[in-house]
Parts: C-alpha cells; sequence; structure tokens
C-alpha cells in the first residue's frame, strides 16, 4: 500500500519547506507519500504545521522550498481552483446565502455542466451523506452535524479524487464526532477515494486512519499504521503523544544483541529492546504501555512498587504507583476474578517483558 | 385549588396580578433610565420637526393682523367685482396694522404670493387714517394698482391660515386664489431642479464613496490587525480634522493654481491655460462630501466584511471558482448588507448636506439645504423653509421605504 517512491505516488511531498516569516520553519524538510485511495492522517498537537500543509496540498499556501507533486506532476503552480481537490473546513465553510442544494451545485456550476447533470449528481451526493430532504434548506437552518455532512457532500460533489479535510469533526460533540468518523471512513472506502485528514485527536487517528503521520514542530516524527504507532513507537514523543505510556529514564550501560541494558535514574537496572537509544553511556528513555505491566514478580524486570492511588474505572482499576522515582507510574489492573486487590499506601511488585519496554530517544 | 379559579400566589393573591407587580418595579426603573432620553429626543427632535411640518402650512402674519379683510376674503370667490366693503375693511386693516406696527410684516407676507406690492401697503398704511368714503376711490387714489384682482387674489392667499401656498412654491408652483395650482413660467423654477440636483448629487456620492470605500473596507477586514488598525487611522482622519483645515486644505488641493492642476499641467494632462475647475463649483461639492462621508461607508462595510470568513473564499476556490466568481458568488453576496447600511447612511446624509456646499460649493454647488438655510436666515421665509424641509423629510422617508422593500431594514449592519 506505501508507495516506495515519488513517480508511484498519487501525492507527494518532496523535502517541502514553509516558512511564513522568513524566519521560523513552521514545515521542516517533509516528505510524505500517499498512494491512490489511502487515507492517511496528520496527527499532532496545535501549532505543528499540519494545516499548514494540507493548505499547500490545496494550493492556498505556497511552498518555500521543495516540491509538491499530484499524479507524479509538479502542482507548485496551479492555482487552488484548477487543482480539482475536494476540501472540508472544520467550520463547514458552507455559503450562507445559497441553500443546500445551491451550496452543492456550485462546484458543478463553475464547471459549466448542464442542469439536468447537476441536478442528479446533487440527489446523489445528498442521498450518499443521507440528507436528500434538506436540499432547500439554507445552512443556519441545520444543526451542526448536518452541516458537515452538507460540507463533506460538497468536497465530494464534483467526483474529486482526492479530499482533504482539516479537523472536520472539530466542533461537534463526541457521540456525533464518533458517528462521522465511522460515515466518513465508509464513505472513503465506498468512493475509493485519497483522504488527507487532519486532526489533533488521536482516537479519530488511529481508529479512521490507513496510515498516521505524527507531526511535532514541523517534523513527521512516524509514520506509521495505527497499531504500529501505538504498540511500536519510535521515539519518545510518538510514545508520549499516542495512548498512554510510563517513561523510564536512565543510561545505557550495555548492548545485547537487539536488547540494551539500562541503568535508571532510580537505581533500577532494566532490560530494553533497542529501538532507538544511543550507544552505551547516553541516555534514554524506556518506554512501556500500562497494560503491559503486570503484578507479578517475575522475568527480567521486576521492580518495587508504592501504591499511589487506586482509580476504579470498571472494567479495570488503573492504579498509579511510584517504581523507581517517578510518581506516575499507571498501571492497568484487569478486573479479572481473583485480581490482585491492591490499597492504597502498599509496596508491591511490578514487573513487565523485555520486548513491551523500548528504549526509545531521551 | 379549585380547577377554575385563579392561580393564587402564597399569600392568596392572584398570581398573575402579582406578577404584574413585580414586573411592574422593573417595569418602571427601566422606564426611568430612558426617560431623559426620551425627554431629550422629544424636545430636540419630535417637536421641532412636528413645528416644522406645521410652518410649511400655517401661516397667521396676514389673519392676525388683518381681521377685517381676513372675514371679507374668506366671503369673495377670488373672481368677482372688488366691492366698497372690501376697500373698507381693508382702509379699518391698515390704520390697525400701522398702530400695531405689524404692517410691515404683513406687507412681506402679501408681497411673497405677489412681488410688488408691499410698497402699495406700507405707502397707503401711511395714508389710511385721513381717508374719507368713498374708500375704493380713495385707494385707488392712492395707488390705482389697489383696483387690480390680483393683488386682492395674493391677499385672499395671505388670509388663509392653513394654505398649501407654501408647499406650492416648495414645488415651483403658484397657489391661486381661486384655489387652482399654475406652475411657474420655466424661467422661474427652482426648486424642483434643485431636489432632482441634491439627488443626483448624493446619489452620486453614493456611488462614489462605494467604489473607493469598498476595496478599502476589504483591505481592512483582511489585513493584519497591526495594519489594520493603521489604515483605519486614515480612514477616520476627517472626523479628526476641523473643517475648517480640511476646507483649507480642499482649497490648496483643488483650486486652479492649486496641487492637483499643477500635476495635471505638469503630466500634460491639460495645458497650463485651461486648468480643471475643481472648487467653487459642482465638482468641489462632490470631491469634498465624498470624503467626509467615505467613514460612513467603510465602517458599515468593514464590520460586514470582517464577519465573513476567510475560508468561504478559500472554499469557493477549492471548489473550482476562479477569484473572480468566488468573490462575485460569495464573498459579494455576504457584504450586501453592509453595502445597504453603507449606502443608506450616506445617501441620507448627502441629501441634507449644507456646510460642505456652503463652502466649497460657489454657485453652482449648492443643493437644497443651502436653500432651506437661506430662508431661515436671510429671507426669513420660515414657512417657505418649512415647506422645503417637509419635502425634504417625505423623500428621505421613501427612501427608507423603498430599501425596506428592496433590501429589509433588518438586514442592515452598521457595526
Ligand atoms: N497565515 C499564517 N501566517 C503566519 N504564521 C502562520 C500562519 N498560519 C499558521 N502560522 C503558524 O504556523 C504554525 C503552524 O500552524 P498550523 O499549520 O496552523 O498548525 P496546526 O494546523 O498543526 O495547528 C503555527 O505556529 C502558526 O502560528
Ligand atoms: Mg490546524
Amino acid at each position: 500500500m506505501t508507495p516506495e517512491n515519488l513517480e508511484d505516488a498519487f501525492v507527494a511531498f518532496d523535502h517541502v519547506q514553509k516558512s511564513y516569516d522568513g524566519e521560523v520553519l513552521v514545515v521542516k524538510d517533509l516528505n510524505l507519500q500517499i498512494a491512490k485511495g489511502e487515507f492517511v492522517t496528520m496527527l499532532g498537537p496545535s501549532g505543528s504545521g499540519k494545516s499548514t500543509c494540507l493548505m499547500m496540498l490545496a494550493g492556498f499556501e505556497v511552498a518555500t522550498h521543495g516540491d509538491i507533486l499530484l499524479n507524479g506532476q509538479p502542482i507548485n503552480n496551479i492555482p487552488p481552483h484548477k487543482r480539482g481537490i475536494g476540501m472540508v473546513f472544520q467550520n463547514y465553510a458552507l455559503f450562507p446565502h445559497m441553500t443546500v442544494g445551491e451550496n452543492l451545485s456550485f462546484p458543478l456550476e463553475v464547471r459549466k455542466m448542464g442542469k439536468s447533470d447537476r441536478e442528479a449528481k446533487v440527489r446523489r451526493a445528498l442521498d450518499m451523506v443521507q440528507m436528500g430532504d434538506f436540499i432547500n434548506r439554507r445552512p443556519a437552518q441545520l444543526s451542526g452535524g448536518q452541516q458537515q455532512r452538507i460540507a463533506l457532500a460538497r468536497a465530494l460533489v464534483f467526483e474529486a479524487e482526492l479530499v482533504l479535510m482539516d479537523e472536520p469533526l472539530g466542533a461537534l460533540d463526541k457521540q456525533l464526532r464518533e458517528h462521522m468518523q465511522y460515515e466518513i471512513k465508509h464513505i472513503h472506502e465506498q468512493l475509493g477515494i485519497t483522504v488527507v485528514y487532519v486532526t489533533h485527536d488521536q482516537s479519530e487517528a488511529l481508529t479512521m486512519s490507513d496510515r498516521v503521520a505524527v507531526f511535532d514542530d514541523g517534523v513527521i516524527k512516524q509514520l506509521a499504521k495505527p497499531a504500529d504507532l501505538y504498540e511500536l513507537p519510535e521515539n519518545a514523543f510518538v510514545a508520549q503523544f499516542i495512548g498512554e505510556n510510563n517513561k523510564l529514564e536512565g543510561v545505557v550501560r550495555a548492548r545485547e544483541g537487539e536488547n540494551v541494558i539500562v541503568d535508571l535514574d532510580g537505581g533500577m537496572t532494566a532490560r530494553a529492546l533497542a529501538v532507538n537509544c544511543g550507544a552505551v553511556g547516553e541516555r534514554t528513555m524506556l518506554s512501556i504501555r500500562p497494560e503491559r505491566v503486570s503484578l507479578t514478580d517475575d522475568g527480567p524486570n521486576s521492580t518495587d512498587a508504592l501504591v499511589k492511588e487506586l482509580i476504579y474505572l470498571g472494567d479495570h482499576i488503573r492504579c498509579r504507583m511510584s517504581v523507581s522515582g517517578h510518581d506516575d507510574f499507571i498501571v492497568k489492573v484487569p478486573n479479572a476474578s481473583g485480581h490482585k486487590h491492591l490499597i492504597v499506601g502498599e509496596n508491591t511488585k511490578v514487573s513487565w517483558q523485555t520486548e513491551d519496554c523500548r528504549a526509545l530517544d531521551a | 385549588m379549585t380547577d377554575t379559579g385563579p392561580v393564587l400566589a402564597a399569600d392568596g393573591t392572584p398570581l398573575k396580578k402579582k406578577l404584574a407587580q413585580a414586573l411592574f418595579v422593573s417595569r418602571a426603573r427601566a422606564f426611568s433610565l430612558v426617560l431623559p432620553l426620551l425627554i431629550f429626543i422629544v424636545a430636540s427632535f419630535i417637536i421641532p420637526i412636528f413645528s416644522l411640518m406645521v410652518q410649511g402650512v400655517k401661516n397667521d402674519t396676514y389673519s392676525s393682523n388683518m381681521p377685517a379683510t381676513t372675514a371679507i376674503m374668506a366671503e369673495w370667490d377670488g373672481a368677482s367685482e372688488l366691492t366698497e366693503d372690501m376697500f373698507a375693511a381693508l382702509v379699518t386693516d391698515l390704520i390697525q396694522a400701522r398702530a400695531d406696527k405689524s404692517i410691515g410684516r404683513v406687507a412681506t407676507r402679501v408681497n411673497r404670493e405677489y412681488a410688488g406690492t408691499r410698497s402699495m401697503f406700507t405707502k397707503s398704511a401711511r395714508r389710511a387714517a385721513k381717508l374719507e368714503a368713498p374708500f375704493m376711490a380713495a385707494m385707488l387714489d392712492i395707488d390705482e394698482d389697489w383696483g387690480d384682482i390680483n393683488v386682492w387674489g395674493a391677499m385672499k392667499v395671505s388670509s388663509q391660515t392653513l394654505s398649501p401656498a407654501f408647499y406650492a412654491a416648495a414645488l415651483d408652483a403658484d397657489y391661486k386664489a381661486d384655489g387652482s395650482f399654475v406652475r411657474l413660467d420655466t424661467e422661474d423654477r427652482i426648486y424642483v431642479y434643485l431636489f432632482v440636483k441634491t439627488l443626483a448629487v448624493a446619489l452620486a456620492v453614493t456611488l462614489a464613496t462605494l467604489a473607493l470605500g469598498y476595496p478599502v473596507a476589504w483591505l481592512l477586514a483582511s489585513l493584519p490587525i497591526r495594519q489594520s488598525n493603521l489604515l483605519m487611522i486614515l480612514v477616520l482622519l476627517p472626523f479628526w480634522t476641523s473643517l475648517l483645515v480640511r476646507t483649507t486644505a480642499w482649497i490648496a488641493m483643488l483650486q486652479s493654481h492649486g496641487v492637483l492642476n499643477n500635476v495635471f499641467v505638469w503630466l500634460g494632462i491639460t495645458s497650463d491655460d485651461s486648468r480643471f475647475s475643481l472648487i467653487y463649483n459642482m465638482t468641489g461639492t462632490i470631491i469634498a462630501m465624498t470624503h467626509i462621508l467615505l467613514p460612513f461607508m467603510i465602517l458599515p462595510l468593514f464590520s460586514v466584511m470582517k464577519g465573513i470568513p476567510p475560508t468561504y473564499l478559500r472554499a469557493a476556490k477549492s471548489l473550482g471558482a476562479t477569484n473572480w466568481t468566488a468573490f462575485w458568488r460569495v464573498y459579494f453576496p455576504g457584504t450586501i448588507p453592509g453595502i445597504g447600511a453603507g449606502a443608506l447612511l450616506v445617501f441620507i446624509l448627502s441629501i441634507g448636506y449644507y456646510i460642505t456646499p456652503a463652502l466649497v460649493g460657489g454657485q453652482d454647488g449648492q443643493l437644497i439645504s443651502n436653500f432651506i438655510a437661506y430662508h431661515m436666515q436671510k429671507s426669513l421665509n420660515w414657512s417657505l423653509a418649512a415647506a422645503l424641509g417637509g419635502i425634504l423629510l417625505v423623500i428621505v422617508l421613501a427612501i427608507y421605504w423603498v430599501y425596506d422593500k428592496v433590501v429589509g431594514i433588518d438586514n442592515m449592519k452598521m457595526g
């Protein structure tokens, strides 16, 4: 699925840089290849340059350096209205003085399409988002979720092969957002379009995407499938940003094949998978997912822990502990029959498998 | 509690009454807050406008000072033979008016209906006390024009306390003693042409401010805050400079040896001996009014444009619209409420504009308001001034009405 070189990619960013003020690079050497039909999400904290990338792709911002290619052709000099890229904005950007039907008809009119063709396409697009009955309404008469559907239909009605979405669900409440995630995903599969999606919500990125590009400060920190992103983070930023993470810091003492032995700052020695750590003597950060920690005393990584706080969450119990000098070490204890009952203030043992503990950049 | 009886509050009074009592206090408080403004508006706006409307149709200068002829004029049809009774009444009135020192005002009043009669009244009043019957012959002896039926017609019109004479005059018509209206001769007509000219100038100024203001408002709305603040100061500059400074500046700029003309000559647009006349005429009026009224167009436009998210234009372009289509089909319709508000404001302000035409308009650039001022201050024909003002008011209301029908008043955004 992932295109290896620029020519094969449907969309490609080739060493793209962007600066607004000539002083700060908002996007730093971005390389990203997207295959036809793929759903790629740009995920990252606010201000990390995701929207800027999307705007460059749409043609509203000019790359300071580098090429953006669509179907193998550089598009830097093509104005936005000739790119044929559909776009969904966070605030929907539906034209308030036009009805729903007129909004959808607009891209077809500017393409000089005949009236009957237009009507048929508008109908089809509205039916696709289950909004057929709303054709004569004005945007102001629709709820946020309905407006979002119309905005989606409008981006799809002129049969764009590439659709960009910039935090399209950001203004919706949680329940509606989850429902729309599912619908967008469904439409993506049904139409076979390519979607570049921007969000700062990691669960949204993980549930919808084929691949996720994690942005931080204008750099893609990791580009991977959602499952890999969670289970195999390549650096400390991704491990911290995606899901919940326990971090333990220390110095690399020795390497043993795939593994390293790390002297943690709290005095303990741990074995970890050498993913992205420096040479012997350098600092590293160990990452362990809370659900991979068990309350047992066996294996190579076992240490003392002091129970600080317990939160009952039904299916599991969230347990905050003090481990190796870190007060925010989280363990998820499944609420299975016969699980160990902890009490606050109790001293216990925790352990984890070496392959679940990843040594990353400090 | 029964099913049919009124709902009672805890102390037994009906709930409705209790609620009304509670609301009365808060309403009274709210009313007391607006009361000073209400009094001010009534005293400074509603009463003057009402009295203006009354002034335009009511004038008792003649009837209150010349009671005897006023009574006889009411009987007279304005066409039949003059009688001895009429002359007798006239002599009585003239004697009394001279004693009251009101003869000058009466003479002026009649003179407005029929020019050239003023001296007849003052001259005859001086000699009236010594006259003896028959008065017709005696009066004709003083001035044979007393036999002119038109003089008596003018007196009849003047004697009517309520009369459309001033409105007729304001519309270039003559109200005759027999109740008919006659349009003035072409060379005597002034006011209709002035109204039309005033409306045309107002339209020209509105279009000029729109054409100049729209791009500026757009720039204001789309620039980063620091630059837009600076630009806003430039836009508001006319408000912050005194009128005299501005007028001096216009004179320096626009006069025939002013900056602008020098530049035109230098650029070869015109030759040294055929410089443009840009001031003390209609051109000067339009230039100066456009300058002063520009902020009234820009500010509503700006506030409307500020409310249009920039993503609309981006969305339109992403949907395949060219820059022009995106502007015309998406952006422009959104600015119509601002255009409406700005145009209405500028148009109505221009219709009543007075000081600028007076300063830089010369002969040709005078508008209706300058003539109203003239009648208020120089000719002291307040009734005519009131009639002109009343017509102006009607025009303004008509424009509001048309605007409401076409655009809708509640569609208007001031900021
Ligand atoms: N039009 C602009 N002019 C100047 N700076 C901008 C502009 N748009 C975005 N930026 C800056 O670029 C950085 C990245 O912004 P953006 O791409 O919007 O991030 P994200 O979408 O990931 O939140 C931010 O620091 C932001 O302040
Ligand atoms: Mg953004």
